[in-house]
């Protein structure tokens, strides 16, 4: 374990020299050249504003929050985007039932669709979860419809010979672990910019909780220090999410791609 | 039992004014347990023969039965081997092999046990837990063919299943798939371009004429098994076929 960690930090010796040198030279820059919080916080008045929210405990209820509205959009944009993905892409009556649709709606920046979440469900956790969905939704739907539609043609007449003829099955045991390498790519898509909603989705207050409800909050108050902290926690929680995403397809769903060259 | 019974033409519309006619009037029969072999020259819809009778094109006229019945579509009772590498790269070896018993509904155990029968047939049971990407060509081959073999089917459909293999694979795959076509008792119809291959493999050999594709002629191919390429009544097979197939090529 410890020689791990070792051989961590000899890999990555430049990367990690590379982030100190962007922290000294953001310290020296705040306290010598900005010289105002407001304008630039320093390096040490972000982490001593970071230990005064852990120890309130208050950020790990804004995290959680957050996630709340996250997992609601990812969740709800997965139960609709892969089912019309999949239609889209195996039956052609299908696609031209959802395409004009999709293609109409898919431009809409989902930050517009705020005033109507706000009124179809008030402040609510929903509401946060309906624009991180929009978000979301989109790429899931065209990157299930891509895999369909470029399952090769040799599985799938595999797979009738073998006695795998009906739609369903075809669907479940041939198209889908197919594309999994493109759905799986529009997941992440859609998960990076539904976080990135996230932080719009929070602003109107529909929790007193949540990252991006606080950047707002502390905006409010001036506190830029604790806004760049609610910043930067966003973009490590996000990098995490994605991380551990990968994590799980490469293990678990992905396995049989391992070793191979794309 | 499979015996096949072909008598059917096939036409492909390409826009409304124009249709190709790529089969015209074949007939062929392979008996249960035979050999035969398909040859002709390319593009004389050797592949469409195969397709069809597999189930995935359905014949213009004229129809196709297996056993006295006829073929409606796919089904496990129409075994099929492509020539490029079919195996599903999301599931291991034996999960390949067994997914057809799987798609009959069998047990997982029971399925399993009767992957690795055929796994072992064709030598590879000791990659059941390997993904394809992992096997090198001709093992891909092998494991397509045992794939096909476990639903039990009545008859092997082999599309120029070798083509894609050096040669000396290719030697070793034919002299496997003459073993297990025996201790198997298999009636295969085998698409090739390769008259050495034909002529090593088949009982019969099936020419084909250029397009529109027809059955010019059924040879026998009357050589005593473990067959020797290089022996004389080998060549005068060979060399009566490419005659045949070269003056298809210039139309006689």
């Amino acid at each position: 374990m410890i020689k791990r960690t070792i051989n961590f930090f000899k890999n990555r010796n430049i990367e990690i020299a590379s982030l100190i040198g962007l922290i000294v030279i953001w310290q020296l820059v705040a306290d010598y050249v900005v010289q105002r919080t407001l304008f630039l916080p320093s390096f040490t008045e972000v982490i001593s504003a970071l230990v005064r929210i852990i120890e309130t405990g208050v950020l790990f209820t804004d995290i959680q929050t957050s996630l709340l509205h996250f997992g609601i959009g990812i969740g709800s944009a997965l139960i609709v985007g892969i089912p019309i993905g999949v239609i889209m892409g195996w039956f052609t009556l299908g696609n031209r039932i959802f395409d004009p649709i999709v293609e109409i709606l898919r431009p809409i920046p989902p930050l517009a669709w705020i005033p109507f979440a706000l009124i179809w469900l008030g402040l609510t956790h929903t509401a946060a979860g309906f624009v991180v969905f929009v978000g979301a939704v989109f790429p899931i739907v065209i990157n299930t419809y891509t895999g369909f539609k470029s399952t090769s043609r040799i599985y799938v007449e595999a797979a009738k010979v073998l006695g795998c003829v009906r739609d369903r099955d075809l669907i479940s045991k041939v198209a889908f672990p197919s594309s999994m390498p493109s759905i799986t790519a529009g997941i992440r898509i859609g998960m990076g910019v539904g976080w990135m909603c996230l932080v719009a989705a929070e602003l109107f207050g529909v929790s007193r909780f949540g990252l991006g409800y606080k950047i707002w909050f502390h905006y409010s108050l001036h506190q830029m220090d604790f806004v760049l902290t609610y910043m930067l926690i966003l973009g490590i929680i996000g990098l995490l999410i994605d991380k551990g995403f990968r994590f799980v397809v490469d293990t678990y769903l992905l396995k049989w791609r391992k070793g191979v060259v794309v | 039992m499979g015996t096949l019974e072909i008598k059917l033409s096939k036409s492909f519309e390409k826009d409304k004014s124009k249709t190709t006619v790529a089969l015209e009037d074949v007939e062929l029969t392979v008996k249960d347990g035979d050999f035969l072999c398909i040859i002709g020259p390319s593009g004389c819809g050797k592949t469409t023969l195969l397709r069809l009778v597999a189930g995935l094109d359905e014949p213009t006229s004229g129809n196709i039965a297996l056993d006295g019945k006829r073929i409606m579509g796919p089904d496990s009772r129409k075994g099929m081997v492509f020539q490029e590498y079919s195996l599903f790269p999301w599931r291991t070896v034996i999960r390949n092999v067994s997914f057809g018993l799987e798609m009959q509904g069998k047990e997982k155990e029971e399925s399993n046990e009767i992957a690795r029968r055929y796994l072992k047939l064709v030598g590879l049971e000791q990659f059941e837990t390997s993904y394809p990407h992992e096997l090198s060509g001709g093992m891909r081959q092998r494991v397509a063919i045992a794939r096909a073999l476990a639903n039990n089917p009545e008859i092997l459909l082999m599309d120029e299943p070798f083509g894609s293999l050096d040669a000396q694979t290719r030697n070793a795959l034919q002299i496997e798939l003459l073993d297990i076509w025996k201790k198997e008792h298999l009636t295969i119809l085998f698409v090739t371009h390769s008259v050495d291959e034909a002529v090593f493999l088949a009982d019969k050999i099936a020419v084909m004429s250029r397009r529109p594709g027809k059955i010019k002629e059924v040879v026998e191919v009357e050589l005593e098994r473990p067959r020797d390429r290089t022996s004389p009544e080998a060549n005068r097979i060979r060399t009566n076929i490419l005659k045949k197939l070269e003056k298809e090529r210039k139309g006689d």
